[in-house]
């Protein structure tokens, strides 16, 4: 397994989010974790990568143990995270956003540079030297997932990235993230939308008030409608 | 003409060390969150360490690797204080953190003494920059002419290191987003200690170059200190830029203010900094802070009247304080009475802290004015004790309520800063105004009059009035201008879209806490029987916030407690040692760190742990409402 999370609490000061989240990514596998707004999604991948302070459980990536690492150290150890909000340095231009996420080339995880990633989204590549206050939702939701792929990681956390984007976009955005796939990166999607989820996935987990009540394949899904109407707003 | 030319002359050469200990509190500013009230004393001890090497060290050579070699020296410094101190307080309120890097200044001032005497040391002059430039009759220091080239290279010299280098785009990332930064693999641990150091370096730097111009001595931390905060308050917090473009400005503005007004020249800066604030509130070059954290302590719990036991206790505590003069000697009625004084500085700092969520750091001001008030009223106009204790005050009031205006137009750390420069304004005009104010003889000859002469009955009175400010103050909080005031302080944008004018609110509060201030210190005067510039200066102002942090700034009757406990041990430490700068300054690093919630914080954690183990029943239905008394 390429992620095994297990038994994940989080806490926000005294407030109980997530429950006893478990979940399997195999390697180069597309997983989609579908829910609600405030189901629980964000606060998933945050605890994964350390953002969330007060957390327990296991979180094997590779085999390893990171639970108890700091952020950075998860994240040079090839675990990528793209947050929901974007993030964009908004002061710095493209290159410098894309320096910032730049990391050291990795023997299991494909190599991305400059070029490679202005190919992948090449609306980025005219535009080098914008600041990234002035770019589109679109354009910034591109340069997020470019800056990760910067890391070289083997594995992403993408936090939404359909999310208020126009479908020609969210087009492109399904083409980059078969392409992260066929280069060999996993990826787990976090995801409302699922006709989104269902172009690029392979497995699903429906997260439901911080708690997981289903996993298994697209097809399985399809097969249960109920859990899918009760749990999904379509 | 040729004079004016000069004059601008040494306005800019002043401006070099301005601007380089300036960008270096923005650049620490800009990542860490922190403004470093400690960049003073770096500054300070980098002419002392370049002052002493020089010393040693003999050639051109010689020379110019002493001031380098200084400036790495305390750089280091920055960095195992960063590593120690700073990395435990990064997520504290703003409000410890400077008061934690104020406490480390107040220690460094005893021990530059310490270690290099308390006399004025003068340097020697930089080898080839020994002479001066004769300018149509006019003479122009070499060195300055040196000085004023360096400022321009250091400014560039920082712009290709953020523009330029990995490094710098990731402490330009890390100024916007330090979370996101950390979330793409950089170690922030290291980043920060970086910028820490480099910030650090510029202040040595600035201090080493001073000596060729300048005699090294042991408050020449505060003085650079304040102006640096006018110098960021106007060039924008974290802006190099503006931080150079606001050096010379505010060092021409000196050099020819001397000319305007000799005695007071600050009055123009002051003037020009009231300007930039009203036009744009962040400065020059600066851009507007999102608003981080509004609450002064560590966590919110809600307040509560007192019940009616506890009024008794607090009345019975009141009447066994009354009866110290039936026993107690004439010395313990002294210091009774100082303690009662304090009670109502530290209260109606408290009202503006912890109430209103506005720490300043230049309370003094208003403490001092009252004192001087009383002066002028009894002094000069002959008036009876009884009206001047009722108008003296008013000139804390007035005071308050022009430096309010524009102190409330800011929050939090910016806030803390002009509260400062305006205390430290305050000061220099009491200082400076001779004819006016005696400048450092002050007034003296402020006695009461016979009915308040005795130590018992002015202590009784200083009681009286201590007990009557509480009670007001503490009424105050629960009335409905303590609950807009608190919520003005819990979140700004929702009190003013429930259609509560925020800014007036604080701006009484601040006058409020001022007028409040200047009673004590109308008292004060009465007590020393004389003003002192010293009643509205720097320590003064520090004193009032460590009794409010000591007692739990968190708490409604932290003030008084940590007052009372306070000045005792005050008293008791100043008759005890040389060394209490040292000592004071450690006592606030240790509260900063170790006990963040102060007594009544602590006693009130106490009192929750008991009460929550003894209860049964399930956690789910009894959902206890903690409170702070």
């Amino acid at each position: 397994m390429k992620l095994t999370v297990q038994d994940l609490n989080s806490h926000y000061g005294p407030a109980h989010i997530l429950f006893d989240i478990g979940f399997e990514v195999g390697e180069g596998e597309v997983v989609a974790l579908l829910g609600r707004n405030g189901a629980g999604k964000s606060t998933t991948f945050r605890s994964i990568v350390g953002l969330v302070a007060q957390r327990s459980g296991r979180i094997m990536f590779e085999g390893k143990d990171v639970s108890a690492k700091p952020t950075h150290e998860i994240v040079r150890d090839g675990l990528g995270y793209v947050p929901e909000e974007r993030r964009i340095f908004t002061d710095l231009t493209v290159e410098e956003n894309l320096e910032v996420g730049k990391q050291s080339k990795r023997p299991n995880a494909p190599h991305w540079t400059r070029e490679k990633l202005f190919a992948l989204f090449p609306n980025l590549g005219e535009m080098k030297n914008r600041p990234g206050g002035r770019m589109s939702g679109g354009e910034q939701q591109m340069l997020t997932i470019a800056r990760t792929l910067m890391g070289n990681p083997s594995l992403v956390l993408l936090d939404e990235p359909s999310e208020g984007l126009s479908p020609k976009i969210v087009e492109q955005m399904v083409d980059a993230i078969l392409t992260m796939k066929k280069e060999g990166v996993s990826i787990v999607v976090s995801e409302q939308n699922l006709h989104f989820a269902r172009l690029i996935s392979d497995r699903a987990y429906i997260i439901e008030r911080g708690r997981i009540c289903f996993g298994g394949t697209m097809a399985e899904l399809d097969a249960r409608p109920d859990i899918r109407d009760a749990h999904l707003s379509l | 003409m040729a004079f004016y030319v000069v004059q601008f002359l040494t306005g800019l050469a002043s401006a070099a060390s301005l601007f380089l200990v300036a960008s270096g509190l923005s650049i620490i500013f800009g990542v860490t969150r922190i403004v470093n009230f400690a960049h003073g004393a770096f500054y300070m001890i980098g002419a002392y360490i370049a002052f002493t090497l020089t010393e040693r060290l003999s050639g051109a050579f010689g020379f110019w690797g002493s001031i380098v070699l200084a400036a790495l020296a305390v750089a280091l410094i920055g960095v195992l204080v960063e590593m120690v101190l700073l990395r435990r307080i990064y997520h504290a309120p703003e409000l410890f953190q400077l008061l934690a890097t104020f406490g480390l200044t107040l220690m460094v001032e005893d021990l530059v003494v310490l270690v290099w005497g308390p006399d004025d040391l003068v340097g020697r002059r930089a080898p080839g920059f020994k002479g001066a430039i004769d300018f149509f009759g006019q003479n122009i220091p070499s060195y300055d002419l040196f000085l004023i080239v360096l400022g321009p290279v250091v400014l560039g010299i920082l712009w290709l290191l953020f523009q330029r280098t990995r490094w710098g785009v990731l402490v330009r990332a890390a100024t916007q987003d330090r979370d996101m930064v950390a979330a793409l693999g950089v170690n922030q641990k290291w980043l920060f200690t970086s910028v820490f150091a480099v910030g650090v370096f510029l202040a040595a730097l600035g201090g080493a170059l001073q000596i060729p111009r300048d005699a090294v001595h042991h408050a020449m931390d505060l003085r650079i200190i304040v102006e640096v905060f006018v110098v960021v308050v106007i060039g924008g917090l974290g802006s190099i830029v503006g931080a150079f473009v606001a050096a010379v400005l505010v060092s021409e503005l000196n050099a020819f203010g001397i000319l305007i007004f000799p005695k007071i020249s600050i009055i123009l800066v002051f003037l020009v900094m009231a300007v930039v604030l009203i036009v744009r509130p962040w400065g020059l070059f600066g851009k507007p802070e999102a608003a981080a954290r509004k609450t002064p302590g560590l966590t919110v719990n809600p307040w509560r009247p007192l019940t009616s036991n506890e009024r008794l206790a607090s009345l019975a505590a009141l009447v066994i304080a009354a009866t110290l003069p039936l026993f107690a000697g004439n010395y313990a009625l002294t210091v009774g009475s100082e303690i009662a004084i304090f009670v109502i500085f530290a209260v109606s700092l408290h009202f503006l802290m912890s109430v209103g969520g506005l720490a300043s750091f230049g309370h003094a001001a208003y403490f001092g004015l009252g004192a001087y008030g009383i002066a002028f009223l009894a002094k000069m106009a002959g008036l009876p004790m009884i009206v001047c204790l009722l108008l003296g005050p008013l000139l804390g009031c007035m005071g308050a309520a022009v430096f309010g205006f524009f102190a409330v137009q800011l929050s939090g750390v910016y806030f803390a800063m002009l509260t400062l420069a305006f205390a430290q304004i305050v000061w220099s005009i009491a200082f400076q105004w001779v004819s006016v104010t005696g400048g450092d003889n002050g007034i003296l000859g402020v006695w009461p009059e016979k009915w308040a002469a005795s130590p018992s009955h002015f202590y009784w009175l200083a009681l009286g009035v201590a007990a009557l400010v509480t009670i007001v103050l503490r009424v105050m909080v629960f009335s409905p201008f303590g609950y807009a005031l608190r919520a003005t302080r819990d979140s700004l944008l929702r009190t003013e879209a429930i259609g509560i004018n925020a800014k007036r609110i604080q701006w009484t509060a601040f006058v409020i806490a001022g007028t409040t201030a200047g009673i004590g210190g109308a008292l004060f005067a009465y007590l020393k029987g004389s003003v002192f510039p010293d009643n509205l200066g720097i320590s003064l102002s520090v004193d009032a916030l460590v009794m409010v942090l000591l007692g739990g700034v968190e708490t409604v009757s932290g003030a008084v407690i940590g007052a009372i406990v306070y000045k005792a041990l005050n008293i008791w430490l100043v008759s005890q040692t040389d060394l209490s700068k040292l000592v004071l300054g450690g006592f606030i690093v240790l509260i900063v760190v170790v006990f963040p919630k102060g007594i009544v914080g602590m006693l009130e954690m106490l009192a929750q742990r008991r009460r929550k183990s003894s209860p049964p029943g399930s956690p789910l239905l009894a959902k206890p409402i903690e409170s702070a008394e």
